[in-house]
């Protein structure tokens, strides 16, 4: 992974404009959605949740992939627990308590992720997306294979999580306008806190880690503990976006921690362009978007995802995002970046 | 345990091993020699059975489609590899992953378009298809030894190649040390070329030969990826011996882990390559 | 031309324990058969500018890998004040003040110059694991970045990407990031490599000034640069030290001249 990511502390003003123009978008689709689309726009208004969603997790993968330099193909693994430690949270026929079972659900997560990144930072390369691969699919097979929470089956998570204060429901997980609100303000509080995390101390030497580990242990830092706090940051956060999508749907299934979901975003995150962590955000809404679009012209719309992929590999060797950031930029070499 | 169920597993998982290995030892010279971590690697396993299947088909014989089945994987991989991944060198590792994901999902709608969403068998030519013997209530296919007869034949062949031939040479040279490679005047294309067609063709014939054992299906490529990047991992990236060792190992470990663990013998697997990958963080024979 | 350093006669080499910055003690490292270095007891002394030369091969490389905790050590002791630090990690022995610079270039390209420097000069808060404040508004840490910086004579290049600067002044900026890291010894390995004679002129002026500010360890080619910069030379051959002295000393034994310096010098 030695392609040249340089830091960017401030996006250019124009892709600010274009990021928050886009955000805008997002959050007035509930009004302007049923008049542009009457028919389908119940069933988008459910489609932007999800993938906005998954946009949390591609971000976080991106922590790893982009930032870390840690390639993992067992993310999902974490996405798929945080929806299981909801569904075992959950009583039967009642709603879990949103301030018990949302911390509990990202603190079990956490958990796992800091046994998992114990283990698999020792190695490196093609061996730790390996590595990853193999403590992911170990979790599949665990809920596929066992009886825990309904086996291959999955479980039903008949009620949404109660958002209550003194007796008051706070929030309605249950109203979908309200989800798709929540969904919207966690992709956007995620997006913040990991550009606060990237321009901290720690997301220096992250970044640093990411381009020559080497060197930041020949400086007197201890990359592998950097490295660990950043898996552990990756996974809950892909906890959190599990635990969204089980909220969603009201459901889990084992298909949630598969290598093939672990891929998926992988590709977003490649795709939108690694480092940018707007770009994998963007990656997951183009590839969802696509496959909408594709799936509507055709049966065989993988055949045209394939094409794309191919496509902005060939065209966009930094992704989406790089590009992006190319052609925003008010000049190639600016030298009025970084203010002291 | 009975002896001879105690030996029909034994068969059992050397036969998936030594199958695996075709697959992987292609997966594991791409990645070690060029550097492409060739995730389209499983679709050229589907090609082969497919092929089988449809040649089968409209031929009447399989060895006839098994032997055509050969070098129209090779073929479609040194096209691939001339056209996509040789613009692709110089690129990020994960530039690679991402095309050939892509390469992915079409080889995955080709295979719908083309034959469909149904299961199908593909019968065993009769020479073949009879079982030995063993007592009185148990018996082997023959066809499944023929099958691990063929793949230890390809692998003594392999081994030939590689240690004895001036292209094996280049191919030891160039896992060792890619930039070796260049240095030596080697003609790098060519080399990448052949190389990658020939992992194609030994996926392909993975394909094909499997295909009356385990029948075709759409997304059979996906699941042999997967189990293929274990084996290369735990034997050592570009490493040959390590493959074949890894192989047989996970082989064994499937067919082992069914028999004990039949609700955990996934996990088994990927056990196996966490503790060896804990053990020796870059594989056996890296 | 080669003027030997008439400065190097002020520490009069009492070695006093408490003069002795870092110590060996029958160091040795073996590559599978090969004894790469091998039984070697050196002392440097604080205030003094220790060359370190042999032909290639010869371990000096490997030494410094073993100095700064790069490599395990096979056998003997490393004591930096006394203190045993053998087989820490590097990043540990940075920490407790060696700082090294790399013979291959060894700097975050795409990172601004200032950003190399400031990264470097962030170790040296006791931790790193801080994760809302920015980075930039660690003001001490922007002014010993930025002190680093001039030192090493790339403040003009403050705000360019450390990949687009010259090959000389990318060396430069190698020492720059060891200087962020308030350092009490520089163990620098080949800083002149690679470099032409213009470049070699700025950069053995600024070794020249940290020359008298620190303790240095100076694994070098260039005879000339060694020979105006050391006060003490230890010469290296197959693993072992074959010589070791007060510069003037070392020039003019036999065996350093028969084995090294005689016939050798061309070969560079």
């Amino acid at each position: 992974m030695s392609a040249a990511r340089p830091i960017v502390d401030r996006l250019p003003r124009r892709l600010l404009v274009v990021l928050l123009i886009l955000v805008a978008l997002l959050a007035l689709y509930p009004a302007y959605g049923p008049l542009l689309f009457p028919a389908k726009h119940g069933f988008l208004l459910q489609r932007l949740t999800g993938i906005m969603i998954v946009a949390v997790m591609a971000m976080s993968l991106d922590l790893l992939v982009g930032v870390a330099g840690l390639v993992s193909l067992g993310h999902a693994a974490f996405f798929g627990l945080g929806g299981y430690m909801l569904a075992l949270l959950s009583p039967a026929y009642e709603g879990a308590n949103l301030w018990l079972a949302l911390p509990l659900t990202v603190l079990g997560v956490a958990a796992a992720a800091v046994v998992v990144g114990f283990l698999s930072i020792r190695t490196s390369g093609i061996y730790f997306i390996m590595v990853t691969l193999a403590f992911g699919q170990m979790g599949y097979y665990f809920f596929n294979d066992s009886r825990v929470a309904g086996g291959s089956d999955g479980a039903y998570i008949y009620v949404k999580p109660t958002v209550e204060l003194f007796g008051k429901t706070l929030i309605d997980l249950d109203d979908k306008l309200t989800f798709y609100y929540v969904a919207l303000g966690v992709l956007v509080g995620t997006y913040l806190l990991l550009r606060m995390l990237l321009a901290s101390p720690f997301g220096r030497v992250v970044r640093a880690i990411g381009v020559n580990e080497h060197r930041v242990r020949g400086l007197g830092f201890n990359p592998v503990l950097y490295k660990l706090v950043a898996f552990t940051i990756g996974g809950s956060l892909a906890g959190l976006s599990g635990f969204l999508a089980a909220t969603q749907y009201g459901f889990v299934n084992p298909a949630m921690l598969s290598w093939h979901q672990s891929g998926q975003v992988l590709v977003m995150v490649i795709l939108g362009g690694m480092g940018t962590l707007f770009g994998p955000a963007l990656g997951a809404f183009i590839l969802e978007f696509a496959r909408l679009g594709f799936e509507s012209i055709t049966d065989h719309y993988l055949l045209l995802m394939g094409g794309l992929i191919i496509g902005v590999v060939l065209v966009l060797p930094r992704g989406v995002g790089g590009w992006l950031l190319t052609v925003t930029e008010h000049r190639p070499a600016d030298p009025d970046q970084e203010a002291p | 345990m009975d002896l001879w169920i105690l030996l029909i597993q034994v068969l059992n998982g050397v036969q998936y091993g030594l199958l695996l290995f075709l697959v992987a030892s292609g997966l594991t010279l791409i990645f070690g020699i060029m550097g492409i971590i060739n995730l389209a690697h499983g679709s050229f396993y589907m090609l082969g059975a497919y092929l089988a299947y449809w040649l089968a088909a409209s031929t009447g014989s399989l060895t006839l489609s098994v032997l055509l089945s050969l070098p129209i994987a090779a073929a479609v991989g040194y096209v691939i590899e001339a056209l996509l991944v040789r613009t692709l060198y110089r690129r990020d590792h994960l530039d690679q992953v991402l095309l050939t994901y892509g390469l992915i999902l079409i080889f995955n709608e080709a295979q719908r378009m083309l034959w469909g969403n149904d299961v199908h068998s593909v019968t065993i030519p009769p020479v073949l298809a009879w079982s030995l013997k063993l007592s009185d209530t148990l018996s082997y296919p023959v066809y499944r030894l023929f099958l691990s007869a063929v793949c230890g034949l390809l692998a003594i062949a392999m081994y030939f190649v590689i240690t004895r031939t001036r292209f094996g040479m280049w191919v030891r040279a160039g896992a060792a040390n890619r930039d070796m490679v260049a240095a030596l005047g080697i003609n790098v294309k060519l080399l990448f070329g052949v190389v990658f067609a020939v992992g194609a063709a030994l996926a392909g014939l993975a394909g094909a030969l499997s295909s009356p054992v385990s029948s075709v299906y759409p997304g059979m490529g996906d699941s042999v990826l997967i189990i293929c990047f274990v084996v290369v991992v735990i034997g050592g990236v570009g490493s040959i011996k390590g493959a074949f060792l890894g192989a047989l190992l996970i082989g064994l470990a499937d067919t082992f882990g069914k028999v004990f663990m039949p609700n955990f013998a996934s996990f088994v697997v990927y056990g196996v390559m966490a503790a060896v990958l804990l053990w020796k963080p870059r594989g056996l024979f890296a | 031309m080669t003027t030997p350093n008439t400065a190097a006669a002020a520490p009069t080499l009492s070695e006093d324990a408490a003069a002795v910055v870092l110590e060996t003690r029958g160091l040795t490292r073996n590559f599978g058969g090969l004894v790469a270095v091998n039984a070697v007891s050196l002392r440097f002394l604080s205030g003094q500018t220790h060359a370190v030369i042999g032909p290639n091969g010869a371990g000096k490389s490997t030494l410094v890998n073993l100095l700064t905790g790069h490599l395990p050590v096979t056998r003997g002791e490393i004591l930096f004040k006394g203190r045993t630090i053998t087989n820490l990690p590097a990043h540990r022995v940075s920490q407790l003040g060696i700082g090294r610079s790399y013979q291959k270039t060894n700097i975050f390209p795409a990172f601004s110059c200032f950003e190399n420097c400031r990264l470097a000069a962030q170790s040296r808060l006791s931790t790193s694991m801080r994760f809302v404040r920015p980075a930039l508004a660690y003001h001490t840490v922007n002014e010993k970045a930025q002190a680093a910086l001039e030192a090493c004579g790339l403040a003009r290049h403050r705000d360019r990407a450390a990949g687009t600067i010259s090959y000389g002044e990318q060396r430069q900026l190698e020492i720059g990031m060891v200087l962020a890291t308030d350092p009490q010894l520089l163990v620098l390995d080949e800083p002149l490599a690679g470099m032409g004679v213009e470049e070699s002129e700025m950069l053995i002026g600024l070794l020249k000034r940290l020359a008298s500010r620190y303790t240095v360890i100076l694994v070098e080619h260039d005879m000339d640069a060694v020979f105006s910069l050391a006060d003490v030379l230890t010469v290296m051959v197959n693993g072992t030290v074959l010589e070791s002295g007060p510069v003037d000393m070392v020039r003019a034994s036999q065996a350093v001249q028969d084995a090294y310096l005689g016939d050798g010098e061309e070969a560079y």
